[in-house]
């Protein structure tokens, strides 16, 4: 009998797993005949979740039988881990599919943001360089603190890259991470008061929403620079707007907003800002990584080996019960 | 010293302009309506001149200043000076190394992201309002991806350090292989290209690496292949990289010089697979103000007949 999958894809998203369509036998809700689905809801062990379809206790309702859920994306902020943890469903995530990219990218956002790469481009394309002259001066980067909230392991290959940049790292995280040597501050407001340019990468959980709020982005201050490759709702963003478009923070180099696809149209007038369709992990390779990911998870599942990205839901304690 | 004569190419920098205007005698050559006239009447009160690298000191100027003394380069690039001209009759030269080594490599590093990750290309979608109609498609991972480097001088090293840190294997060409290295060398342009899919070009503009980068070696590199130029405009050949870039021949190009600054080819401007940048390679506030320091203490030293703090002559 061939190993049955639930595919839950009601995100706004036209995602496809190749690898996937040839070993497993898919159940779709959108998609399956009535009759087929009604048979086998009951008895489908295991769920993928594309992108970031949501996972909550209606839909855990309707598959009583699930045991495990397969994510595809790095972050899990739209799965309820605790009604999972509740449930005994074990969780597993994109691993390290993504991680090289992800660091790649906030390394490519904190260069582009300071040196004023897209805004330079954009001076020569409109054929201004001719006319106008020098483009204004930007931001040294080589050598500049920073400060990086959570240290994962995308924040930890953000460290390695930025360390070649003579960048000095810290960072801020739950807990201090025992193999790592980077001065740690115990709340994101002080790791900001100390570095020029604050990274933030860490997950979105209902204790990190808005943790970069109005009085982090205080401390980082005027010539300061914030990077988010991780959630949108990390950040509060009306603040981070007003404190952009008044001057109060000295840029951002944004991959992720509260309301995708909505960007705040007060961004788009701002030379010291650097926007980007939430595309950090988003190369064919990563894809591919992703899908050998979760053909292991889903292998080992059915083998009853251990998952090879499951997420410790019991040692998260930012789970309410 | 506010009596020596000090002759300023162009528009550079405010802040070096300010300062040369308080320590010495200042001539603007870009405000000179007659320039002939002006070099007639004043040429023997200029000492020094100071240029960068748009404009520097050609044999036809040098031999218009039979006081000069030393030409002062704000830039690190000799190529606007003719140095055989200034060894023949004992003018000295100096230029800004090492305080833009960072820069100039930051930059580097941030062209082949922005190009291979699409970052300016992002940008626009999103300012476009096109975010709203669909996901922007997959772009070109850059951990791992081979750079090879046209010299292995100062700029060279600092961008093969921070490629490093991506995991990108490192090959180089210089003119001659370099003993405390291990990354491996190609005794030719054709090589190199060939055998790396991100070519940086960062050695210095000589009559030998005009056009350094050519058909043939832009047709190494091929439609995967990524050209980076913070060298000098001349070291491509700007008309073969167009027609190369727009044919899709080659990957793509991000560019911070061109042949004829502040000229950039048009032909570019619709293609998403560049990146265009107005030679600000070394164009930070902090690096800016260190280059006219150095420009600055060179000038007292050599009026105060102490030892030159860059000479390259």
């Amino acid at each position: 009998m061939a190993s049955i999958v639930l595919y839950l894809n009601n995100s706004a998203k036209d995602i496809t797993f190749p690898l996937l369509e040839d070993r497993f036998q898919f159940l779709n809700p959108n998609t399956s005949s009535d009759s087929l689905f009604s048979s086998l809801a009951g008895t489908v062990r295991i769920l993928l979740c594309v992108a970031n379809s949501p996972v909550n206790s209606e839909t855990l309702d309707k598959y009583p039988s699930l045991e495990c859920v397969v994510g595809s994306t790095t972050g899990l902020n739209h799965i309820d881990l605790a009604e999972c943890r509740r449930r005994g469903i074990r969780v597993t995530n994109a691993g390290d599919a993504f991680a090289d990219d992800a660091a790649d990218y906030a390394v490519g956002l904190l260069i582009e943001t300071l040196r004023r790469i897209s805004a330079a481009d954009r001076f020569v394309r409109a054929g201004s360089w001719a006319v106008k002259g020098q483009f204004p001066l930007s931001y040294k980067v080589w050598g500049k603190r920073v400060g990086i909230a959570g240290m994962g392991s995308i924040g930890r290959r953000i460290s390695k890259r930025l360390q070649a940049f003579g960048c000095s790292i810290a960072y801020n995280s739950r807990k201090p991470k025992a193999n790592i040597s980077f001065p740690f501050y115990a709340s994101v407001q002080e790791l900001a008061s100390n570095v020029d340019i604050l990274v933030v990468c860490c997950a979105l959980t209902n204790e990190t929403r808005h943790i970069i709020n109005r009085d982090v982005m205080k401390a980082l201050g005027k010539e300061g620079i914030i990077v988010n490759i991780g959630r949108g709702s990390l950040i509060d963003e009306k603040e981070m707007v007003k404190l952009l478009v008044k001057g109060e923070i000295g840029g951002a180099g944004l991959d992720v907003f509260e309301n995708e696809p909505v960007v705040p149209r007060e961004l788009h007038a701002l030379d010291n800002v650097v926007l980007s369709p939430h595309r950090g992990g988003a190369v064919p390779e990563s894809l591919l990584r992703l899908q050998e990911i979760m053909i292991a998870n889903i292998e080992a599942f059915f083998a009853n080996k251990p998952l090879l990205s499951e997420i410790e839901l019991e040692s998260l304690s930012w789970i309410l019960s | 010293m506010e009596s020596i004569g000090v002759l300023m190419i162009c528009p550079m920098n405010s802040y070096l302009e300010q300062e040369l205007d308080k320590r010495f005698k200042l001539f603007r050559y870009w405000n000179i309506p007659q320039t002939q006239q002006f070099l007639k009447e004043n040429s023997n009160s200029i000492r020094a001149v100071v240029g960068n690298s748009m404009a520097g000191a050609d044999a036809q100027l040098i031999e218009s200043l039979p006081k000069l003394e030393i030409v002062s380069s704000f830039s690190v690039g000799l190529d606007k000076i003719d140095l055989n001209k200034c060894k023949e009759k004992g003018i000295r030269v100096t230029n800004t190394p090492d305080v833009l080594t960072e820069d100039v490599a930051d930059l580097a590093i941030g062209l082949m992201l922005a190009v291979l990750r699409r970052l300016c290309e992002c940008d626009r979608y999103v300012r476009k309002g096109l975010w709203k109609t669909g996901d922007f498609k997959l772009t070109t991972k850059f951990t791992g991806k081979s750079v090879g480097i046209i010299g292995l001088g100062r700029i060279g090293t600092a961008i093969a350090k921070r490629a490093e840190a991506f995991d990108c294997p490192i090959s180089y060409y210089s003119r001659s292989e370099k003993a405390d290295t291990n990354y491996k060398y190609y005794p030719s342009v054709i090589d190199l290209a060939s055998n790396c899919q991100i070519l940086v070009v960062a050695c210095s503009l000589t009559p030998e690496t005009r056009h350094i980068i050519n058909r043939e070696v832009i047709d190494a590199l091929g439609p995967k292949g990524v050209l980076i130029n913070i060298g000098r405009g001349p070291h491509v050949d700007e008309a073969e990289l167009v027609s190369a870039l727009v044919e899709g021949r080659l990957g793509g190009a991000g560019l911070d010089v061109f042949e004829n600054e502040p000229e950039a080819p048009e032909e570019l401007f619709g293609l998403d697979n560049v990146v265009l940048l107005p030679h600000v390679g070394s164009g930070t506030i902090e690096t800016r103000t260190a280059m006219a320091d150095l420009v600055l203490g060179n000038l007292e030293a050599h009026f105060l007949n102490k030892p030159l703090l860059t000479p390259v002559v």
